[in-house]
């Protein structure tokens, strides 16, 4: 039995790379030995990714992307197809965990300075994933076709009729009518379950290829490929992937699964934060609802295209938002040359660090919350403070990640 | 360091000094138990006998009763009046353009109403009508102000009439009984109570079982948990 195996491994070797690439990225990919709790982010995005795609052919088989139909055939997802209702929470509940994850992956990378050199085209890759899942979660929210997939999907398009010149035809190609209608529906269907599906597994493919290119981080910010020993050249802090992260990285998946699961089958609407209830009620043209707010992943940068209400500059305040907004996203990738400590890890950063990161944070979350309720001017007012602290971060972070009392590195990584 | 967390830990809370509560009348709990499969084959009897006439529940089908406990047969004989098959989904009887004519909107469908209200603001609308000689349909409601549709359930409810007093300079509005119904208060709440216990069972059916199999698949998981734990200390001994 295991001579015809090895004969016919050796069979496959000769005519595709499958042992040197087993080796290559799995059992002789060498990672740190000191990865601890927030290392578990980057291998539960890959499962919620595959969590999307497999549920969400199943979605695909039922749905109508129709704008008469669409929402019936939702419901009778969540009635008449077998498990129906199982598959439809994995996909709503996987798209915000989505969000869960990759936040944290992300936080991840900004506390143990992930994005510094040699590292970063891995954060540029990583930021054109996140961009990538935004657009997914945006598509595919108004797919349900409900009151808040239509009018929220109605601000995020008015956004891009906001910017100068090309405007107005961007709009129009991306709503493939003057209107969101039924034309809109048919083209956002097809962006969330080929264009941007295909894109997104292509970005994670580079992704990983380009993490095993330059090895992996760790919690202290020191590169283990730098003390290798000196007979087989392998790192002396590095352990082969596979077993030692395989097997580490399954229990974070199950500890993962029971959070995942607890919300699927015991509250998959999570309070109207993962299902609005607004979403209950079918798309209606004539109806403008009270109050329209974005699903919580996309509320702190909903509130930064609020907090401007004064023009400027030439430019209108509705533009101005839209500006901040994307800055607000795209300013990550600008990390890898803003930081200017001499070490990585918070570990060994200073205190100045520590409580620009600390105010970042708070910022987000405050910011969060403030783009799920309605604006007074009191919560304008803070979403336009917090707006600045968030952006301070990145802006200040030359000047104060270089003055800043650092700690010495030590030469290997430590507990 | 001290400081600068009070400091931390006071921006944190700042949005909440300004947190007040939604505006409306006060929403009354419904008393929702969906395993009463009693209290729901009432609710459905209600629900076809008065709603059904004007609403649909368009993504509820009719043999799909057996989740609350009714047979084919059995559903066929409580729910079905005018000849409708078992797999027939629960539309209404009503012409839609007429319903728009009549009311002046098309009466919504019902099927997920309890998913996007709350049971809690259905339970309270249902039971807060009262006479207002100003409105077209001559009735108004406390939680939904100048609502189309006329109170239904007048007849076992009676007449309530709107009371507004000032209480330390606040106006207070509260409903009073005028004209007795069928039915005493209490009974009234329960049949109510029945009714949306109905609508939050046909906002989605699966609940039930849902939370039947999630025992079981997080019973696994927590097995699992233990296992995979196993396996990684094992591995990982001679890890130093």
């Amino acid at each position: 039995m295991s001579k015809g195996l090895n004969a016919l491994r050796e069979w496959i070797d000769a005519r595709f790379p499958m042992t040197s690439n087993w080796e290559a990225h799995l059992s002789k990919y060498y990672a740190p030995k000191n990865f601890n709790f927030w290392y578990y982010f980057g291998s539960l995005a890959l499962l919620v990714l595959v969590n999307q795609i497999l549920t969400g052919i199943f979605l695909t088989m039922n749905y109508k992307p129709d704008a008469t139909l669409a929402f019936a055939s939702v419901e009778y997802i969540m009635r008449d197809v077998d498990y129906g209702w199982l598959i439809r929470y994995m996909h709503s509940t996987g798209a915000s965990m989505f969000f869960v994850v990759v936040y944290l992956h992300m936080f991840r990378g900004m506390m143990y300075g992930s994005y510094r050199k040699p590292r970063e085209l891995l954060w540029l890759i990583g930021m054109a994933i996140f961009f990538v899942l935004m657009s997914l979660a945006f598509t595919g929210y108004i797919l349900p076709w409900g009151q808040m997939s239509y009018w929220g999907a109605q601000v995020i398009v008015s956004m891009f009729g906001a910017i100068p010149v090309v405007g107005d035809s961007l709009t129009l190609l991306l709503l493939g009518d003057f209107n969101l209608s039924d034309a809109t529906l048919n083209r956002f269907f097809a962006y969330h379950v080929v264009t941007l599906p295909l894109l997104m597994i292509v970005l994670v493919f580079v992704h990983i290829l380009a993490l095993h290119e330059v090895g992996s981080n760790n919690p202290d910010g020191v590169e283990i490929k730098a003390n290798k020993n000196p007979e087989t050249k392998i790192p002396v802090d590095g352990i082969p992937f596979h077993p030692y992260y395989s097997v580490k990285d399954i229990v974070g998946v199950i500890v993962f699964l029971i959070v995942f699961c607890t919300i699927v089958f015991f509250a998959p609407e999570f309070g109207g934060y993962f299902l609005e209830h607004n979403n209950f009620i079918p798309a209606n043209t004539l109806q403008t609802p009270d109050h329209i707010a974005p699903v919580w992943y996309f509320t702190p940068y909903y509130s930064m295209l609020r907090a401007v209400t004064v023009n400027f500059l030439w430019i209108d305040a509705k533009l101005w938002g839209v500006i901040l907004m994307g800055a607000a996203v795209v300013i990550f990738a600008f990390l890898p040359w803003l930081d200017r400590s001499p070490v990585k890890s918070i570990r060994y950063k200073g205190p100045i660090f520590k409580f620009a990161l600390t105010m970042f944070v708070i910022s987000f979350f405050v910011l969060g919350y403030l783009g799920m309720k309605a604006p007074t001017p009191l919560y304008t007012l803070l979403a336009q403070i917090f707006t600045v602290v968030y952006f301070a971060f990145f802006i200040l972070m030359p000047w104060y990640s270089k003055i800043d009392k650092t700690k010495p590195e030590p030469k290997r990584v430590t507990k | 360091m001290m400081k600068l967390r009070t400091f931390l830990f006071i921006l944190c809370m700042a949005p909440l000094t300004v947190f007040a509560a939604p505006p409306g009348m006060p929403l009354d709990e419904a008393p929702i138990n969906t395993k009463d499969n009693e209290s729901l084959q009432r609710g459905a009897e209600s629900f076809v006998n008065y709603c059904l006439t004007c609403h649909a529940a368009s993504y509820m089908r009719y043999n799909r009763h057996r989740d609350i406990g009714l047979s084919e047969p059995e559903a066929l004989a409580l729910l079905v009046k005018t000849g409708q098959k078992a797999g027939d989904l629960m539309f209404t009887a009503m012409d839609k353009k007429e319903g728009e004519e009549w009311f002046g909107v098309l009466p919504p469908d019902l099927s997920v109403i309890a998913r996007s209200h709350g049971a809690d603001w259905l339970y309270t609308y249902l039971r807060a009508f009262y006479r207002d000689s100003s409105t077209v349909p001559g009735w108004n409601n406390l939680v939904f102000d100048r609502a189309a549709m006329p109170h239904v359930l007048y007849e076992l409810q009676g007449e309530q009439k709107l009371v507004v007093e000032t209480i330390g300079g606040e106006e207070v509005q509260s409903l009073e009984l005028v004209k007795a119904g069928t039915m005493t208060v209490g009974e009234y709440d329960q049949y109510v109570a029945d009714l949306v216990n109905y609508l939050v069972y046909i906002g989605e059916p699966a609940a039930n079982d849902r939370k039947r199999i999630g025992m079981y698949v997080l019973i696994f998981l927590f097995g699992m948990l233990g296992l995979t734990i196993a396996l990684k200390r094992e591995y990982w001994r001679d890890i130093h």
